[in-house]
Formats: C-alpha cells, structure tokens, sequence
C-alpha cells in the first residue's frame, strides 16, 4: 500500500518481539507517531531494499515505529539479493545466491511488518523541513524514472541504505559492446537469466571476480581466467581478521572450489591491458602486473573470448547524504565512505546510514548496521535510550566491530596500485558518457593545471554526462593527481545534488500532498 | 558439465509464455519479466545505441541503472534505461542514434 500509514503493532506482539531489545513496556507514545493522515510523516524513511534498508525497517517496525521503505527496484533484495521477477517461474533462486534461506526469512518478516514498500521509487534529494526538522524524501517513480512522476514521503528519520556500485578503471577497448561490469553480468544474470557471452573472462580486483566467475560458469558460459590484478597475499597483513570472519573465508573456499571444477585459472598481479575486436569483443590481452599495478613489458597473453566481465571493488553511493553535508572517511581502497558513529548515525543528526554507505563490507555486515540503527533510531524517537545498552544492541555492536575490521583488510588487499594509469593510452576513452580520452584529461591536468576532478570536468566535460562521473570519477581523480606531489589521490567525495536525472517540469512543480505517488 | 547448461536450466525456471518484440524491425522472442536488455541479450544483441560523437556502438554496461550506457529507444521514446524497463509484448526497440532527439534538430 504505497504510501499509506502502517498500523501500529498490537501491544501482545510487540511485546514478545521486543524482547531482544530489552524494550518490553508498551510505547505509550506509538500511537501519536503513526501516520494517521496523508500529511503525517512516518517515524521512519529507509532509502533502499537490500538487506540493510530490510533489516533496519522490520526492526524499526518491531519497536513500535511507522515506517515507509523507498527503492528504485521492483522486488526488495537490493543488488546482493536481486533474483528473477516472478514471471521467468525460477524453481531454484537459490542456485544463484549464498545465503538464500537468509534473505527469504528476512523478506518474510517484512512483509509481516506491515513496513509501506514504495517500490520503483527513484530517490534524487533529502530535504529537512526549517520548521519542525522533519524530512522529505523526494522520489520519482516507475520503473526506470523516465516519465518524471514526483512522490514525497515525510519522516522523523531516515536511514540511508543505498548500497554502493562498482568502481571502474578504463583501459583500452573497455567501451566495446560485450565488455560489461562484472556487477552487471552478475545482475543481468540474476534478473534476468541471460549472459553476455558464451567465453567471458572474468577481470579486475575484489572478492565479487571469484563470486561472479563461479556464477558464469554454473550458469553455462566458459570462463577461460578470472584476472586479479592484486596478489591475495594482501589478507596475510590482517590475519586476525581474517580468523575473526569464518564466514568469509567457507564463502571464498566454495567459489575456489567451483572455479577449479570450472577448470577456471586465476591469474593473480595481472590485468587485461587491451581489449580485441571492432564492434565487439574478439579477445583480449591479459599482461602481468608490478606491485605498483604496472603492466610489465612484453608479458601480453591474448585469451579468445566474447566478453569482458570487469570490475575494480564497490563505489559506496553517498551523494543524498553528502548533498546535506554528512562528513565522509576514506576507505582503504580509495573510497569515500560515511563517517558514522558507533550506533550508525552520520554527522548530521537524525540521519542514519547502514551497509555499504559506510564501506563495503557484505550482506552480512549490512543486516547487522540495519537493525543496529534502527535500534538507534527508535531510543532516539521514543526517548528510550536504554534501547543502544540492551544486550541485543551491544551484540550487533561487537558483531558490526569485527565485520568492518576483516571490510578493512580485504578493501587494503584490492586497492588499486598507483600506476594503474600507465596500462592507459592516451586515445582510450575515460568519460564513457562524454567520449572524453585520456589524452584529455591528462591536458587539463598537465598544461591546463588541473588538480581535481572538478576542475577536470570543467575543462573537458569528463563527468558531466549521464552517469554524473559514477563510471569515470575514480579514474579522473587519478589522473588529475598523476602531476602532484601525492601521484594519486582519491576521487573528492561523491557530490551531486541530483541523485537521478529530474525533468525540469518536476523540479519547478511546488511541494504537493506528501506521500502520493 | 557446464558447458550446455543455461542460466535457466540452473535455477529451473518455468516462465511464462514467451512473447514478441521487435529490435529495428527485427523480431526478439523476450520472456516475461525480463527488462528490455535482457530480452536483447538473450538473443544475442549487444548494442542497441551510438554514441553523440563518435557514432560508436554502446549496450549495457552496469546493469543496475547507474551508468546510462544502455539508453534504448523504446515506442519512439529515447533516453529509456534497457537495464530497468521491463519488455511488453510488441515492444518496438529502435537503436538510438546520439542523444535520441534527431527530430527536434537540437
């Protein structure tokens, strides 16, 4: 029922849920906050429906709060969890996905919780209303946007649990049709049951190229190498956090597995440094890396194939929060990340953030901020603080504690070298959307003087198409910096005051009845 | 063992009646509940746009709707996502030249 206010738990099952909370007296003040009208605001708004946005929103209903569930997808899940719409009738979902029983009983206890799902709502902004703090969250809707449909939703609080989405290093060819995000094949394959090739090499950095090749391969496509460009002797610096996540470790054990029974090699310290073909992918060249990331001369192997599968680690998706000025960390593979306290919150009161907006970490570590912040976020609107002192929330604690610590080291073991740039001719193209090559970009950054990627984006367009830099931003920022002192520097922190495209007709429309769609 | 197996025989589905639509005139069996993309993928079409400049060929890239590569016209509308809009029967998929708005002389 998009929209519509949630009714209140009755006081007998909100008791025996509460438990864990500790939080068993009735909430004297529930019925106050539920929305009793159209311009009620919720008590809570969590942005995103994967397993951070769910668990935060099933726990802020089991304590008592109003809650409305914004997500740009049809079907809850977010990117981890995406699976087939009802109508391809998939029997086992589960062949796709670790984990699958988890989601399910997690998306169970959902749909009991009475949470409003306001499903293909693409959020562009986060305001706060001057007058009483409260917060519109400002949506168009449909499936992919395009019609300009506006919806508010008003709430107490929100809880940012937008995920993240893949980072990318350009390299000659990577353009070409048949050369697809690893995160893409893995979620056109996921939704859709389809590849997009029949040989694909798999290439990049980060712990999803071994989850996306074993995906490929047991879903019928040959995949001839998985290509990492960073050694996995990376973990052996962490060792205490890698012993401290057994989870981790049975999950890449099981892709290792399936990967040798796939008769798939893993190249460590390599890259595809070209890629092959006019008007698709013929082939590519796979060379051998120096610890900097530097392509060593004349190692160039070329592997036949039809598709590029490629990937370099997670962007976390921040810009609703840094457009109201949230403070950021940097993340140890080059990121920007929310700074959020010890019960999740930014720096920005009343706004909260769960699951990758905080680093990636994985599923697991995403259900564990979700309930954690709503456990927050509900001492802080019923004025309970007790709540964050329960045993259920100094578990999550110490749980979300360790996660982050093993995020830590594995996003250290991936991150990209600082000579990446030299496998980068200057005719490759940088900006996908703005056809904007290297060559460019280094101009702006050399002779033109730029040091930023804004300054870059400004002198040649790189970043201001479509995509708003999500695909070139990281390769910008390396090459802007590639003449300072420092070398390399981190792309400046997400910035965009629009999350998604909005029609001008839609941005000029004033404030209407909040909640409609 | 891998090798003739589908993504549909992996996770035994039984979908729906198949339907048409069409990519530049073309027929594409789609199946329901696929986006427009993956109707194309599915038979094999990898690039259904060219780029404003260089009049190259682009799909889908990310596959979750954040880089704007696999822009579609769709029924005459350009600028559709293909990696998020769901195919109907009798879809018309048209590749879109540029920015899609050859018609207004822009």
């Amino acid at each position: 029922m998009p929209g519509s206010p949630s009714e209140p738990y009755e006081a007998r099952e909100r008791c025996e849920a509460c438990e864990p909370y500790e939080a068993c007296e009735p909430y004297e003040g529930s019925q106050q906050h539920v929305a009793s009208a159209p311009s009620e605001p919720y008590d809570l708004a969590v942005i995103g429906a994967g397993p951070a946005g769910l668990a935060g929103a099933v726990t802020a209903r089991t304590l008592g709060l109003s809650v409305a569930l914004l997500d740009a997808a049809p079907r809850t899940g977010g990117q981890y969890f995406r699976h087939p719409a009802p109508g391809l009738g998939a029997a086992r979902p589960q062949a796709l996905h670790h984990d699958w029983a988890e989601f399910t009983a997690l998306r169970r206890r959902f749909e009991e919780s009475e949470a409003a799902h306001l499903a293909h709502h693409h959020v562009w902004t986060v305001t706060r209303q001057d007058d009483d703090g409260t917060w519109t969250v400002h949506a168009l809707t449909g499936p992919d946007a395009a019609s300009g449909t506006p919806a508010r939703v008003r709430a107490r609080a929100v809880l940012l649990a937008t995920g993240a989405y893949e980072r990318q290093l350009p390299f000659p060819g990577w353009t070409l049709p048949g050369v697809v995000g690893a995160g893409g094949a893995q979620a056109m394959l996921k939704a859709g049951l389809v590849l997009p090739g029949r040989r694909i090499v798999v290439a990049g950095s980060g712990p999803l190229l071994l989850a996306v090749a074993s995906s490929l391969a047991a879903a019928g496509a040959r995949v001839p190498a998985v290509v990492e460009a960073s050694g996995y002797l990376g973990y052996a610096r962490s060792p205490r956090a890698l012993a401290t996540s057994p989870h981790k470790l049975l999950e890449a054990a099981v892709h290792g597995s399936a990967l040798l029974r796939h008769r798939t090699p893993l190249r460590t310290r390599s890259a595809v440094t070209e890629v092959h073909g006019t008007d698709r992918v013929e082939a590519v060249t796979v060379s051998r890396l120096d610890r900097a990331w530097r392509p060593v001369p004349g190692t160039g192997r070329r592997i036949a194939c039809d598709a590029l599968a490629v990937g370099h680690g997670l962007v976390p998706q921040i810009e609703l929060a840094t457009g109201l000025g949230c403070a950021t960390r940097h993340t140890p593979d080059g990121t920007h990340a929310l700074a959020l306290d010890a019960l999740q919150e930014t720096s920005v009161p009343g706004l909260w953030a769960a699951g990758e907006t905080g680093g990636t970490g994985g599923w697991q570590l995403a259900r564990t901020e979700g309930e954690l912040a709503a456990i927050a976020v509900a001492a802080r609107l019923r004025g309970l603080p007790a709540l964050t002192r329960s045993r259920r929330a100094r578990d999550l604690a110490r749980r979300r504690d360790r996660m982050r610590a093993f995020a830590d080291a594995m996003a250290a073991a991936h991150a990209p070298g600082p000579g990446w740039t030299s496998w980068l001719p200057d005719d490759t193209e940088v900006c996908r959307c703005e056809e904007v090559t290297a060559g460019g970009i280094r101009e702006a950054a050399g002779e033109l003087g730029a040091r930023d990627a804004r300054t870059v984006k400004l002198l040649t367009r790189a970043g201001m198409g479509w995509c708003q830099g999500r695909m070139c931003g990281a390769a910008v920022a390396c090459l802007a910096a590639s003449g300072t002192a420092q070398g390399t520097v981190p792309p400046s922190a997400e910035r965009r005051p629009l999350a998604v495209p909005v029609p001008l007709g839609t941005l000029a429309t004033g404030p209407e009845e909040p909640g409609t769609t | 063992m891998a090798r003739d197996r589908t993504p549909a025989d992996l996770v035994g589905a039984d979908p729906g009646p198949p339907f048409e639509i069409t990519f530049d005139g073309r027929p594409v069996t789609a199946l329901p509940g696929q986006s427009v993309a993956a109707a194309l993928w599915g038979a094999g079409i990898l690039a259904w746009r060219t780029t404003r400049n260089g009049g190259r060929p682009r799909g889908a890239f990310c596959g979750i709707g954040q880089c704007y590569d696999c822009l579609a016209t769709v029924n005459g509308e350009p600028n559709r996502r293909a990696c998020l809009v769901p195919a109907r029967p009798g879809d018309a998929i048209t590749t879109q030249e540029g920015h899609g708005h050859a018609g207004l002389a822009v």
